[in-house]
């Protein structure tokens, strides 16, 4: 009896013939027989070992950002993940030459410009800088599966009294239900003038939405809604008094043009 | 795209399924997936219209996986007559023991094994998943359930097997 008959038999794929052809020769050779049926169970119990995952919920994280309806060129799909992964290096790349030249203009308007304020010219890079680093920090978090978040949703009130505590203001995290996004969690992160906010958000797509809420922001006057692209990732903000808010999603301007109005709305008083 | 993106999700659960059993711990299954999707996802204008999609992402990881062992070896020491567990007192299959056991079974026959058992592949696309002849697929098959089917019972192994620490 040949050996890929004898695997055919366990995995019940012998057609009716062979089956009972091999029926035959087992019946005369028992020790073999009792093998075959070993393996027989083996397969049963190997589904009853991992069958139960194919039930669990699939981490979000685990799915590749819904693409838009819009058709994308299959050349350069908008809203492939290498794109995100090269986004995030070239970010990477910028934010370490960011932190060179923003360190010593930091240091020098520290030194130089403190009382009299910002320049004109400072105050406008200080907003442009905004929609970077929130994209920068979008791009570097939100492919994470095991950490996208320090604190998760599960703990709400933690995680909000805890970014509150250190952004000194009462923070609200918008609630994006009606838009398809649910709260993962939030992190704490080093801005350039004070603590960032972040909290993540995602869809049942897999697709995620960041909202990063600055402190400090010195232009001391407010500003609409303004949209920036950076790479795949789109985002809006805004500054409200000393605080620069800004959504990042890699999806298209008019979905994360409502997203935004929503959050806005909320963080209303 | 929607469509081949909703596909792919419905996918999900099967890769999430393979790379547990493959790997034995559920945040490198987690990683694998993730990385299986990424390549995936970034290549699919590769997959040919008619091809199967399942098992182009088995393929992926495969690869992936391949290339995870060679990039790193498990610490592993050989296996000794004394090391192996001792044979289920009730004769039934203890799942615990079974994961075990899976784990100890050489990679490329735990692979197809799962492909088979578990996956209920065709034993022709198994080979052409791993790109291996039908033979050693076969071959492969064989050994995997019999060394399994010893360690259960606590007898040596028929090959050498390595036991991960």
């Amino acid at each position: 009896m040949n050996e890929a008959e004898l695997q055919a038999w366990v995995d019940g794929r012998l057609p009716p013939d062979r089956l009972a052809a091999v029926d035959r020769y087992l019946a005369d050779h028992p020790a073999e027989a009792a093998c075959l049926q070993a393996y027989r169970e083996q397969n049963a119990a190997l589904h009853a070992l991992f069958d139960h995952l194919l039930d669990d919920e699939v981490p979000v994280t685990l799915a590749p950002p819904r693409p838009e309806a819009a058709p994308a060129r299959p050349s350069t799909p908008a809203w492939s993940i290498p794109a995100w992964r090269r986004m995030a290096a070239m970010l990477v790349v910028a934010v370490g030459a960011g932190l060179i030249g923003g360190t010593a203009g930091w240091t020098l308007r520290g030194a130089g410009t403190d009382s009299g304020g910002l320049a004109a010219g400072g105050a406008t890079q200080a907003l442009a800088a905004l929609p970077r680093q929130a994209a920068i920090a979008h791009a570097v978090y939100t492919p994470e599966v095991k950490h996208p978040v320090e604190v998760g949703a599960d703990q709400q009130q933690h995680l909000v009294a805890w970014l509150s505590k250190r952004l000194g203001k009462q923070l609200r995290p918008p609630q994006l239900a009606k838009q398809g996004y649910e709260l993962v969690g939030g992190r704490l992160l080093p801005g350039d003038n004070g603590p960032v906010a972040q909290f993540m958000y995602a869809d049942a797509s897999g697709q995620r939405l960041t909202m990063y809420v600055s402190s400090g922001q010195k232009q001391n006057r407010d500003t609409g809604f303004r949209f920036a692209q950076e790479g795949n990732v789109g985002v809006f903000y805004w500054i409200d008094g000393s605080f620069g808010y800004a959504l990042s999603a890699a999806v298209g301007k008019k979905e994360l043009s409502q997203i935004a109005n929503a959050v806005y709305e909320q963080l209303q008083p | 795209m929607q469509e081949l993106h909703g596909r792919l999700l419905a996918c999900l659960p099967r890769l999430r399924r393979y790379a547990r059993a493959l790997t034995g711990d559920s945040a490198s299954a987690d990683d694998l997936v993730q990385d299986t999707v990424e390549r995936g996802w970034s290549r699919i204008d590769q997959l040919r219209p008619d091809g199967d999609l399942r098992a182009w992402l088995f393929g992926i990881m495969h690869n992936l996986h391949i290339d995870q062992l060679r990039r790193a070896p498990p610490p592993a020491v050989e296996l000794e007559d004394g090391d192996l567990p001792a044979a289920p007192s009730t004769g039934s299959l203890d799942m615990r023991d079974l994961e075990r056991a899976l784990q100890q079974l050489p990679s490329a026959q735990r692979e197809v094994l799962l492909l088979v058992a578990l996956e209920e592949m065709r034993y022709e696309d198994v080979a052409a998943l791993l790109d291996i002849p039908l033979g050693t697929v076969m071959s492969r098959l064989s050994r995997a359930r019999e060394n399994l089917r010893r360690l259960m019972t606590g007898q040596a192994p028929a090959a050498t097997l390595k036991v991960v620490k």
